[in-house]
C-alpha cells in the first residue's frame, strides 16, 4: 500500500520514510508539513490540484470566445472511420452551404483527401494532419480557424479524426458535439464507447437506407445511447439518399447564433 | 491512444508550475470513468519523461471510483461504468465522481 496516502497503487515509495503510521482513505485534504523524517536528499511536496488538460481547456475557452465574438457556429463531428462524416458534409454543403456559408476543418492522421472532397463542393476547407495523434485538440482548431478565417455569422463544421475514443476528451471550444454512427457498424457502439456518446449533444444514426440489408437493432442502439447520455437527441438519416436529412438541417439552423 | 497526449499534458503542466525542479514523485487522480487507461499512461510516462526533469520520478495514480446521484429518485450509487442505471431504472443521473483527470501533487528536490 502507498505509504503516502493509503492508495493501493503499485508505485515506488522507497524515497519516503515516515516516522509515523497513518491509515486513512483519500477523501481528506492534508498538507505535508507534518512530522515526516527523511534520511535522503531533502524533498518538498507541492500541491498542484490542477486539471491535466488545463492548457487545452484554456485554449478551448479562447476559441469559444473567438467564435462567439464573430457569431460563428462551430460543430465538432465525431465518429469511427467510415461512418459517413465526409459524405454528410458534402451533402450538407451542397444543399445548405451557400445559405449558411459553411466552411470545414478536416482532421485526419494523413492525406488531404477529405479536404479535397470538401473543396470540390465549393466550400472552403482546411486539412489538419495529426500525424500519430488520434484526435484534434484546441490548439489545432485555433490554427485551423486562423488559416480558414471564416466570415462573421458563418458555420464551421469540424470533422474530427475518425475515432470513437480519444476525441471525446478534448474540448475544442466548439458549441456542439455531434456523434455519427452508421447502421453498418453494429448497434453496440454506445455500449462499447460510452464516453463518446456521453459527450454528444446530438447523435446521428446514418446509412438508414441500408437497414433492410444489415442486422442492426435500432431499439438496442437507442437504449445504449440513452444509458450513456440520457435525453440525448437522436436523428435517423441517410447522407446518401437524403432520408431524414431535413431534421439535421433543422437542428443546425436552430443553433445559429 | 490519447494516453500519450494526456501524459505530455501532465508533464507540460508540471513544467509550467515547477520550472526546472527535479521531480521525484508525481501523484495523479485518474477517475475510473475518465476514459484514460492507467497502464498505458504509466508506459507513456516512462517513455516521455526520459532525459527530462521527471526522469525516474515515481508515478502514483489514485483512481476514484464512479459515483452518481439519480436525478429522479435522489439515490446515490456506485457507477462501475457509464451504462449503469439507478435501481429505480432511471438513466438520468448526475456524475459525482469518477471522471477526475487531475495532477494532485508533486514531490521535488528541495
Amino acid at each position: 500500500m502507498c505509504a503516502t496516502c493509503g492508495c493501493s497503487g503499485d508505485t515506488l515509495f522507497e524515497i519516503h520514510e515516515h516516522d509515523h503510521e497513518h491509515e486513512h482513505g483519500h477523501d481528506h485534504e492534508h498538507g505535508h508539513d507534518h512530522g515526516h523524517s527523511h534520511d535522503h536528499a531533502a524533498t518538498r511536496t507541492v500541491t498542484l490540484e490542477q486539471a491535466v488538460l488545463a492548457r487545452n481547456d484554456a485554449l478551448a475557452e479562447r476559441n469559444r470566445k473567438w467564435l462567439a465574438e464573430r457569431s460563428i457556429l462551430a460543430v465538432n463531428l465525431m465518429s469511427s472511420p467510415g461512418a459517413g462524416k465526409t459524405t454528410l458534409l458534402e451533402r450538407t454543403i451542397r444543399e445548405l452551404g451557400a445559405q449558411l456559408r459553411v466552411s470545414v476543418i478536416e482532421g485526419d492522421q494523413e492525406t488531404v483527401l477529405d479536404a479535397d472532397r470538401i473543396r470540390a463542393t465549393g466550400a472552403p476547407a482546411v486539412q489538419i494532419n495529426t500525424g500519430s495523434g488520434c484526435h484534434l485538440d484546441a490548439k489545432m482548431l485555433a490554427g485551423g480557424l486562423e488559416t480558414l478565417n471564416p466570415p462573421v455569422g458563418s458555420v464551421v463544421l469540424i470533422e474530427n479524426v475518425g475515432n470513437l475514443v480519444c476525441p471525446a476528451l478534448f474540448d475544442l471550444g466548439e458549441q456542439a458535439r455531434v456523434v455519427i454512427t452508421s447502421v453498418t457498424e453494429g448497434a453496440e457502439k454506445p455500449r462499447k464507447y460510452p464516453q463518446m456518446f456521453r459527450a454528444a449533444d446530438l447523435v446521428l444514426l446514418n446509412k438508414i437506407d441500408l437497414l433492410p440489408y444489415v442486422k442492426f437493432d435500432v431499439d438496442d442502439f437507442l437504449d445504449g445511447a440513452r444509458r450513456a447520455n440520457p435525453g440525448v437527441e437522436v436523428l435517423h438519416l441517410s447522407a446518401t439518399t437524403g432520408d431524414g436529412i431535413a431534421d439535421w438541417y433543422g437542428w443546425l439552423r436552430a443553433r445559429l447564433p | 491512444m490519447h494516453e500519450m497526449s494526456i501524459t505530455q499534458s501532465v508533464i507540460q503542466a508540471i513544467w509550467d508550475r515547477m520550472g526546472d525542479a527535479q521531480v521525484r514523485r508525481v501523484c495523479l487522480e485518474i477517475g475510473t470513468l475518465s476514459g484514460v487507461v492507467v497502464d498505458s499512461l504509466r508506459f507513456c510516462f516512462e517513455v516521455v519523461t526520459e532525459g527530462t526533469t521527471l526522469e525516474g520520478a515515481s508515478l502514483e495514480i489514485i483512481q476514484p471510483t464512479g459515483k452518481a446521484r439519480c436525478r429522479d429518485c435522489g439515490a446515490e450509487f456506485v457507477l462501475n461504468d457509464l451504462l449503469v442505471l439507478c435501481e429505480c431504472g432511471s438513466a438520468n443521473r448526475e456524475l459525482l465522481a469518477g471522471e477526475e483527470l487531475k495532477i494532485r501533487e508533486v514531490e521535488v528536490l528541495a
